[in-house]
C-alpha cells in the first residue's frame, strides 16, 4: 500500500519508479505482483488517435479601437464567438468557409478546425477576420490581421471528450465502399478499422476509475494538463467482461492543457475521405500504484480486451445497437480477424506507436521528478448508463 | 547470356517527346519486357511515366541510352509515390488498402509503419485514404 503523497516524494527526490502499460504485464510476471506493487510507483499509459470531440478557447486581446466580435473566422474556420468580446472557441471539426464538403462525393476536407489547431502549437501565422455590430464601448466593426500563438493572452485546448475507454470495430456489410469517422470501409466487409491503444489506453488500465478521475494531472500533447469534468457520453455502466473491461466504449475524459506548452507532432489535424475533419491527439495519464489491485489492472494485456464488431453500412448509422461479434486486440494487431467464417483485413486510426512514445516521454517526465500525480477531486460514474435522443412530436 | 534484371524507373517527358512511341522501341528493339504501373503523358503537356523493365543488364543499358536522345530524364530512385517520414503518424490505416504491402509495420512491438518504394505499385489507394496527408504523388 502507498499514498499518493509517498509516491510524489520518491517523483520529487527522483528515485520513483516508472514502467509503461506496455512493460508492466511482463514486469509483473517477472517479479510477482505483490513483490511489484511495493516497487513499482507509476504505471504510465497513452493514447494518440482521432478525438472529434476537442477544440480550444482563445483569447486575442484589444486592438484600437475594440471589437466585440460577433463573427469571427480563423483561417477562414468559424469560431464560436458567444462569448466575451475577443473570446473565441475553435471546434476542430468545423470546416473551412467554402469547402465543398460531401457535394463532390467523398469529400476530401484537407483543411477545418483541427488543422487550424495543429497550425497554431506549430507556431504558424494565422489569419482573423471578424465582424461586429458595433457597440459604444466596442465600436469597431471589422478586423482583418495576422497572428501567431505567441500573440495570444490565452490558448486553452479544452476538449468535451478524449480517451475513449473501447471502441467500436468498424465493418462494411453493404455492396459499395462507404466513407466514415472510422475511416474508409471497402465493401462486403473487406476491410476492418479499429481505434483504441488497447493496452497501453488509459481507461483500460483503470477501467472502474480508481485513480483517474477529474483533477487528475494528464499529459495532453506534451503540456501538463487536466480531467475538468467526465467526459461526453461517459457511460461506465455498460456490459463488462468478468476481467471488468467494458465490451464497448464506456468511459470518457474531458481534458484541458495549455496549448503554448504542446510540442507540435502530437496536434494533428485528421482529413477522414468522406467524413470531415477531426484532431488526432496525444494523451498520456500516468496510474500511482496505490496497492496490488492497481498494479493488477494494469497488466491488462491486448488478448484480454474485447471490441465490438459493427457494420457501419447499416447498424451504425440506423442505431440498432447490434454487434456482429467481439474480437480481441491481439487478433486486431495481427492484421487480419475472422469474422463468420471469414478473413478480414485490419487497419487502425489509432496509433500504437505514437502512444507507446508518449508512454515513455511520461515516463521520463516522472523520473527526472518534473511530472508529479494527483489524487482525483471527484470519481468518475461507474453506472451511468449513454441516454438516446427521442424523436418527439411537439407537446401539446 | 548475361543475368535478366529488372528495373523500376520513373521516366520524365519534356513536351516536346510526349508524341514519339518510345516505349514500343524498348520492345521492339531492345528485347525489354516492359510493366507499365502509372503514366501520364499527354500531348502538348508534359508526361512522367513509372514502369518496370526487365532484360539482360546490357540490353537496358543501351535502351536507356536510346531514351536519353530524346531529352527523356530516368530517375532510377525517386518514385511516383512518395511519403512525408514526419507527415505520417504510424497510425496504420493506409496497411489493408495497400495491395503488394509497400506500406506494413516492420516491428510488431513499435508497430512503426515502413514504406518500401519498390514494392510500390502506384495504386494511389495510400494517397486516398492517409487521414494525415502523408502519402503524395510525384505527378
Amino acid at each position: 500500500m502507498k499514498t499518493y503523497e509517498q509516491i510524489n516524494k520518491r517523483i520529487e527526490s527522483g528515485k520513483a519508479v516508472v514502467l509503461t502499460a506496455d512493460e508492466i504485464m511482463d514486469y509483473v510476471d517477472k517479479k510477482g505482483l505483490a513483490a511489484a506493487a511495493e516497487e513499482v510507483d507509476v504505471v504510465t499509459t497513452a493514447t494518440f488517435g482521432p478525438m472529434c470531440s476537442s477544440g480550444c478557447t482563445l483569447n486575442f486581446g484589444h486592438s484600437k479601437p475594440k471589437i466585440r466580435m460577433s463573427e469571427a473566422w480563423v483561417q477562414d474556420v468559424l469560431v464560436y464567438t458567444g462569448l466575451a468580446a475577443v473570446d473565441v472557441y475553435l471546434g476542430a471539426t468545423q470546416l473551412r468557409h467554402g469547402d465543398p464538403a460531401n457535394m463532390y462525393y467523398p469529400g476530401e476536407f484537407r483543411y477545418g478546425g483541427a488543422h487550424v489547431m495543429e497550425d497554431l502549437v506549430a507556431g504558424k501565422t494565422l489569419q482573423l477576420f471578424a465582424l461586429s455590430y458595433g457597440t459604444d464601448c466596442y465600436p469597431l466593426r471589422e478586423i482583418r490581421t495576422y497572428f501567431t500563438i505567441n500573440d495570444l493572452n490565452q490558448a486553452i485546448m479544452l476538449n468535451p471528450r478524449n480517451c475513449y475507454q473501447n471502441y467500436n470495430v468498424a465493418v462494411n456489410d453493404s455492396d459499395k465502399a462507404i466513407y466514415t469517422y472510422m475511416g474508409t470501409l471497402d465493401p462486403n466487409r473487406k476491410n476492418a478499422n479499429y481505434c483504441s491503444a488497447g493496452q497501453l489506453s488509459p481507461l483500460l488500465n483503470d477501467p472502474f476509475y480508481e485513480t483517474i478521475g477529474v483533477g487528475t494531472r494528464v499529459w495532453l500533447a506534451g503540456a501538463q494538463g487536466l480531467v475538468y469534468a467526465e467526459g461526453t457520453q461517459h457511460a461506465g455502466g455498460g456490459e463488462r467482461t468478468p476481467n471488468g473491461i467494458p465490451k464497448g466504449g464506456a468511459g470518457t475524459l474531458a481534458l484541458t492543457a495549455d496549448m503554448k506548452q504542446m510540442i507540435p507532432e502530437f496536434v494533428r489535424g485528421v482529413s477522414l475521405r468522406g467524413y470531415g475533419v477531426s484532431l488526432a491527439i496525444g494523451v498520456g495519464i500516468p496510474i500511482p500504484i496505490l496497492n496490488e489491485n492497481v498494479l493488477k489492472r494494469t497488466c491488462i494485456r491486448d488478448r484480454d480486451i474485447l471490441a465490438p464488431v459493427v457494420d457501419y453500412s447499416s447498424d451504425y448509422p440506423q442505431n440498432t445497437g447490434k454487434v456482429i461479434d467481439y474480437v480481441s486486440y491481439e487478433q486486431l494487431r495481427s492484421g487480419q480477424i475472422e469474422i463468420e467464417g471469414k478473413t478480414i483485413a485490419v487497419g487502425s486510426l489509432s496509433s500504437y506507436y505514437m502512444a507507446l512514445k508518449i508512454a515513455n516521454l511520461l515516463a521520463d517526465e516522472i523520473r527526472r521528478g518534473e511530472f508529479t500525480i494527483t489524487r482525483p477531486v471527484a470519481y468518475l460514474a461507474k453506472d451511468k448508463r449513454m441516454k438516446p435522443l427521442l424523436i418527439r412530436g411537439k407537446p401539446s | 547470356m548475361s543475368r535478366t534484371i529488372t528495373k523500376k524507373l520513373m521516366l520524365f517527358f519534356p513536351k516536346c517527346e510526349c508524341e514519339k512511341p518510345i516505349i514500343y522501341h524498348l520492345v521492339k528493339d531492345h528485347n525489354l519486357i516492359v510493366n507499365i504501373y502509372r503514366a501520364k503523358v499527354t500531348p502538348e503537356e508534359e508526361g512522367y511515366l513509372v514502369l518496370d523493365v526487365t532484360g539482360t543488364e546490357k540490353n537496358i543499358a543501351q535502351a536507356m541510352a536510346f531514351v536519353k536522345t530524346f531529352n527523356v530524364s530516368i530517375n532510377e530512385t525517386g518514385k511516383g509515390v512518395v511519403r512525408d517520414e514526419d507527415g505520417c503518424t504510424h497510425c496504420g490505416h493506409c496497411i489493408p488498402h495497400c495491395p503488394p504491402g509497400a506500406l506494413r509495420i516492420a516491428d510488431k512491438a513499435t508497430r512503426e509503419v515502413v514504406y518500401n518504394a519498390a514494392d510500390c505499385i502506384e495504386c494511389l489507394a495510400c494517397i486516398r485514404v492517409c487521414p494525415f496527408g502523408a502519402c503524395a504523388s510525384a505527378f
